[in-house]
């Protein structure tokens, strides 16, 4: 059996896993400190590809990186074509996962006592320290409980990734596109396979959540 | 030690006024709940800015809106006291007291004799390792000074500190913080609602009203003479009226009573107060017949709820704190000394 599908779909939900968290973590910082039309009208644009049905974000990604974009064009000369290319899979699975740990992150930091970096502040520390070794400690389990949903969600990525990246054996097959194409070819049995494949990893992921969130409850300070 | 605070800033639905100085050493702004005086103590931290005005500390300008000087919170060298501690959840004892000390940058050694030292002062042996919820409350508060004071602050902001424990140890924790302020001998703020724990830590105090400074004078004469209506509220008289002012005659707009106008009388005057201890019995001056409503047993005292018989009617009822051995039941009568009366803005 062929097991590219399962270590290509790993690989991209790892990778968009990391940019994930670093852009999550950066945009809910500095989008909560903006002014409240600013903060709701980027609210919208970055919740929307939470609601927005994953063809449509797939359709703005051909539209903007396929190859009769510029863009696309360009990356093509250069080698590096993210159009019918795993790390296309990449950009879509971000597009679409993004939201997820963004959302979570933000109601962390505005869960944050603005007392601590208050203290901090005052006590000398600068904003960096602040912002690493206070803040981010502080809304760990918020944070992790994100990324942890936003690697599901890049993991079990299917809509826009077919569209953008097609299916094309050992090249951009993940996991949910396999499913699909046994499933159209007759090959029940193989699709059943990956579909098993599939719940087992959602199962452990959906348990690491619930885990980070009953930690989490426990952990409250007590006034 | 003085210091200087000219403040404005519109929150939109409150606006914090405030230009007071200081000279003196230990400090209070008394005000109600939000009255703005964490606002104003948060100003002086850099933690808000004001849209104007002028702050500076022992002649040190760290506000300045005209000369465009505003410095960071961390270049104000201020030790700031939170009402919750806001001690670092994730870290332990000894980190959280590190943390006063990073920005000098010392050598290993030096920050551990640091470390040793002020844990020792603070009585926190023992307890080095633990987390902040580890420890009890008057730790925590304790952890709290210790972090503030390993820093060498030029002056430290108390943000009701005392207002979250209870009687027991609030009064050990006062009595411990006033010692510590006087050995390191570090001018100190302190904003509070209590008129007992003002009364005992300030020489000076403001009474904040609204965001503005009402009054500001040394703390024996506030509680002696209040000026204001809502600063005799404060210092906690129970009992005041209005009042108008024929020839030489003080009239109570509720009360019935009629007293001679002193000497010094400034037209301002507009209400009177009259503490629940200077009701007497056996006073001559001003006796009036009395009706008891209720008698409120306090732990030392009796709290009574009485209304003279003249009073207007839907008027207030009025207070009287009394010796528990007094039996009230026989008492027909009270009366107070013209002289006890606050006059009052």
């Amino acid at each position: 059996m062929d097991l590219f599908p399962l270590w290509n779909s790993l690989r991209i939900a790892a990778i968009s896993s990391v940019i994930i968290f670093f852009l999550g973590i950066f945009l809910a910082y500095y989008i909560s400190k903006l002014p409240k039309v600013a903060k709701g009208l980027l609210d919208v644009v970055l919740t929307l590809p939470l609601v927005l049905p994953p063809t449509v974000c797939g359709y703005f990604l051909v539209l903007a990186f396929g190859n009769q974009s510029p863009i696309g064009q360009f990356l093509n000369n250069v080698g590096f074509p993210f159009f019918m290319s795993w790390r296309g899979a990449i950009l879509a699975s971000v597009l679409v996962a993004f939201p997820l740990m963004y959302r979570t992150t933000r109601g962390a930091f505005e869960s944050f006592d603005d007392d601590l970096g208050n203290a901090g502040r005052t006590l000398g520390l600068s904003n960096t320290y602040i912002f690493w070794r206070i803040r981010l400690p502080y809304c760990k389990n918020g944070i992790i409980a994100g990324l942890v949903l936003a690697f599901a969600r890049a993991l079990g990525e299917y809509g826009a990734t077919s569209m953008f990246v097609g299916y094309i054996q050992g090249k951009t097959a993940t996991i949910s596109t396999a499913v699909y194409n046994y499933w159209t070819i007759g090959a029940n049995d193989m699709a059943l396979i990956w579909v098993l494949i599939n719940i087992t990893i959602s199962i452990v992921v959906l348990m690491a959540v619930n885990l980070f969130e009953g930690k989490k409850k426990g952990n409250k300070r007590v006034n | 030690m003085s210091i200087k605070v000219k403040a404005y800033k519109d929150f939109g639905s409150f606006v914090l006024d405030v230009d007071f100085e200081f000279e003196k050493d230990t400090i209070a702004l008394l005000g109600a709940s939000g009255s703005g005086k964490t606002m104003t103590l948060k100003a002086i931290a850099g933690i808000i800015k004001p849209d104007r005005g002028y702050i500076s500390i022992d002649g040190h300008v760290v506000f300045d809106s005209e000369n465009k000087v505003n410095l960071a919170p961390q270049k104000r060298n201020v030790g700031y006291l939170f009402q919750s501690y806001a001690l670092f959840p994730n870290m332990s004892l000894k980190q959280n007291v590190l943390c006063g000390i990073r920005k000098y940058h010392l050598d290993k050694e030096e920050q551990e004799k640091r470390f040793k030292d002020i844990v020792r002062i603070l009585q926190l042996e023992g307890l080095e390792e633990r987390k902040p919820h580890q420890l009890s409350g008057g730790q925590q508060q304790r952890v709290a000074l210790a972090r503030i004071l390993i820093g060498n602050p030029d002056i430290l902001l108390f943000d009701e500190p005392f207002s979250a424990l209870d009687e027991y140890l609030r009064t050990r924790l006062q009595l411990e913080t006033k010692e510590i302020i006087r050995k390191y001998n570090i001018p100190s703020i302190l904003v509070s609602h209590n008129r007992d724990e003002v009364y005992s830590l300030a020489e000076q105090t403001a009474v904040i009203d609204q965001g503005k400074v009402v009054v500001n004078k040394p703390t024996d004469a506030l509680f002696e003479n209040p000026e204001y209506l809502k600063a005799s509220i404060l210092t906690g008289c129970k009992n005041h009226d209005s009042i108008k002012v024929k020839d030489k005659q003080i009239i109570f707009d509720e009360w019935g009573i009629i007293v001679k106008k002193p000497k010094e009388f400034s037209d301002d005057i507009k209400y009177v107060g009259v503490r629940a201890h200077s009701f007497s019995p056996s006073e001559k001056e001003n006796s009036n017949e009395i009706i008891i409503k209720e008698v409120m047993e306090q732990p030392f005292e009796k709290l009574v709820v009485f209304r003279f018989k003249k009073q207007k009617e839907g008027s207030k009822d009025l207070y009287w704190l009394v010796d528990k051995k007094v039996d009230t039941k026989k008492v027909s009568r009270l009366g107070f000394k013209t002289s006890k009366i606050l006059l009052l803005m």
